[in-house]
């Protein structure tokens, strides 16, 4: 049987003025229900395009090409926007990072909720309420029933989080993709967050797609990590493979970046990526991570690495992998 | 005789007048509350609390941008009220948190670096230029980006011309306002080895105010854990990270997620977000959130008492009130 989501060689493009940013090139995965899948990488990997490019977001003037997307056994790339939208909040829904954005300020909460719902289910107003209410008590909001007439600037920043997350599950969708989903939070909201999706996760046997630049999150909660770079996935596979024992020059450079409190001396200095992104606009030659790794050969300046499959579900892509000798 | 501390913070209190409401009275916040602090020569204090606690207006009483409403900042030794604006603005920088924000972006990067000097009348042009340079050198920042714009730079870069800004007139102290929060884990990494090796190289002081505790304790000497506008705990770094006092100190260091696989979520144990500064709870302003309070911790306030621990610091919780060792493991 194949899985609830399958893309393979996903490519989004934006004409901007100098050519083409082809910000997304070759993104692939498969995400089953009751997995967790993290997409992560710095800014400007991709990682978010390819979430839009899912939900069928994109901005207009970007071009969405895959080899595959299809999305419980409906080619994605087939549906229509009328098609698209009656999936989309149904079957597939997603979270952003900034909540006050994507709420409307000038509806309440109870109004959004109910609008939803009703937007895919044929039930009457009286009904969704009480629907929206459930689904407030489920992600935690105390006093449910009496938030419904707030308006989004009335919530704290966690409160507004779990609105959009109740928002998104209330027609108790399939898959769930979640970009960055607490990054604008304190760290002790944070871990509340993450102990929420987690749960609801469980309990509704949920796909969900998390992005994320934080290593510390997806060693939390991820099932398997896709580790993106310059639009690419370049390593992906089970959580703890990639994190103890990363294959990509580019994860094991991003791993040592990061503090861990008690593991680097204090006066010792942090691992770095020397140098930054490369332009994206125009044909990407070679492995587009060659200028930054400390281990780059001749070959990788020429040659596209294709991914190298290393076990199971586990794969990377790097001409060091394929054999290519230094 | 001991030397007066590099920075020095007595009972310095800040309150703000804000708009309660249309036709209802104005109402106080207490931003910073009763905070007493040192910061010596060298060393590097890690500020560190959620949104809203009064980190940011504690950074602007000690560059001398806000004057405290009651208390005193002194600057070795001298009120900053008493220092002339430009003497203690040689002596205290910034660097803040937005490299996209803090940079005008209609002047050329060496212009920006240079700043400080013609403000403070030093040097003719040629020892001006002379100066931005070395300062380029010292971030590195490839000479040929002086006649660029920040828009043409990265954020990583950006920041970099913040921090040569910042330093160009050899400051003693440094505050660093989330330097690193608003770039990317690998450039992160790069600010912050810049920043320790420039401290060694200069014998620089900083502050580093934080919501990540990783990069905290990566570079900080000491650590001061904020909430509701109090320091509720304070101790050597080594000493607070390894045994951490305050129940809100436990819950910040439980919530830190590293990147070892197969742990769980850490269980936090606070729950509910942040109090409303403008109606702190009373008695220890924690105790709502708090899984150890006490009936006492409802009506009384707790004061500050000693950290029983090598390594000194204090800690504001009734639990370690009086006889602190024993009830502290």
């Amino acid at each position: 049987m194949s899985a609830l989501l399958e893309v393979d060689g996903l490519a989004v493009e934006i004409p901007v003025a100098a050519g083409t940013l082809r910000a997304v090139r070759e993104v692939g995965f498969t995400l089953d229900r009751g997995e967790t899948l993290c997409l992560v990488g710095e800014s400007g990997c991709g990682k978010s395009l390819t979430a839009l490019a899912l939900m069928g977001l994109l901005p207009r003037r970007a071009v969405r090409r895959a080899r595959q997307l299809a999305f419980a056994g409906r080619d994605l790339l087939s549906l229509d926007e009328a098609a698209m939208s009656d999936l989309r909040g149904d079957r597939m829904a997603m979270v952003f990072q900034e909540p006050m954005t994507a709420l409307n300020p000038v509806y309440t909460i109870g109004n959004q909720l109910v609008e939803t719902l009703r937007r895919h289910r044929p039930m009457s107003r009286a009904a969704a309420r009480d629907r929206a209410v459930e689904h407030l008590e489920r992600v935690g909001i105390p006093a449910a029933a009496s938030r419904l007439c707030h308006y989004p600037h009335q919530l704290s920043g966690g409160l507004r989080q779990r609105v959009m997350i109740a928002m998104a599950l209330i027609c108790e969708p399939d898959l769930l993709i979640a970009d960055e989903p607490t990054t604008a939070l304190d760290v002790t909201l944070q871990a509340q967050i993450l102990a929420l999706l987690a749960r609801l996760q469980r309990e509704l046997g949920l796909a969900l797609l998390l992005i994320t630049h934080d290593l510390g999150i997806v060693a939390h909660v991820a099932t398997r990590v896709a580790v993106m770079y310059a639009g690419e996935v370049v390593e992906t596979g089970d959580v703890a493979a990639v994190l103890t024992a990363p294959r990509h020059p580019y994860t094991r450079g991003l791993l040592a970046c990061v503090p861990v409190p008690g593991q680097v001396a204090p006066d010792a200095p942090l691992g770095t990526i020397p140098g930054i992104v490369p332009s994206l606009v125009g044909e990407v030659a070679g492995c587009a991570f060659r200028e930054r790794c400390a281990e780059a050969v001749a070959a990788c300046a020429t040659r596209h690495p294709a991914p190298v499959t290393l076990g199971p579900g586990r794969a990377a892509r790097c001409l060091l992998l394929e054999g290519v000798s230094r | 005789m001991s030397e007066a501390p590099l920075l020095e913070l007595t009972s310095v209190e800040r309150r703000f007048r804000v708009s309660g409401g249309l036709l209802r009275p104005r109402r106080e916040v207490h931003a910073v509350n009763g905070v007493s602090l040192a910061i010596g020569r060298g060393e590097v204090l890690g500020l560190v609390g959620e949104s809203g606690c009064g980190k940011s207006t504690l950074a602007r009483l000690m560059l001398g941008l806000l004057a405290p409403s009651a208390g005193d900042v002194r600057l070795a030794g001298t009120s900053l009220a008493l220092l002339p604006r430009k003497d203690r603005a040689r002596r205290v920088q910034p660097i803040f948190q937005d490299p996209y924000g803090s940079l005008n972006p209609h002047r050329r990067i060496a212009a920006i670096i240079g700043s400080p000097l013609v403000v403070h009348g030093i040097g003719d042009r040629a020892e001006r230029r002379r100066r931005v340079e070395e300062m380029m050198a010292l971030v590195s920042l490839p000479p040929r980006l002086a006649s660029a714009f920040p828009g043409q730079l990265s954020g990583g870069q950006r920041q970099r011309v913040a921090i040569a800004r910042a330093l160009v007139m050899r400051p003693e102290l440094v505050i660093c306002d989330e330097p690193t929060s608003a770039l990317d884990v690998s450039v992160q990494a790069q600010i912050l080895n810049l920043l320790q090796e420039l401290r060694r190289k200069l014998g620089l002081s900083y502050v580093l105010i934080s919501h990540n505790l990783a990069v905290v304790e990566h570079l900080a000497t000491r650590v001061a854990v904020m909430y509701l506008g109090r320091i509720v705990e304070e101790a050597a770094t080594r000493s607070l990270f390894a045994a951490p006092r305050h129940p809100y100190t436990k819950a910040l260091l439980a919530s830190v997620l590293t990147p070892t696989p197969g742990l769980p979520l850490p269980e936090v144990a606070i729950e509910g977000g942040y109090p409303n500064p403008l109606a702190p709870p009373p008695g220890c302003p924690f105790h709502p959130r708090c899984p150890e309070a006490m009936p006492l911790c409802r009506d009384v306030p707790p004061t500050a008492s000693a950290r029983a621990r090598a390594g000194g610091g204090r800690v504001e919780c009734h639990l370690y009130a009086g006889a602190a060792a024993a009830v502290g493991q």
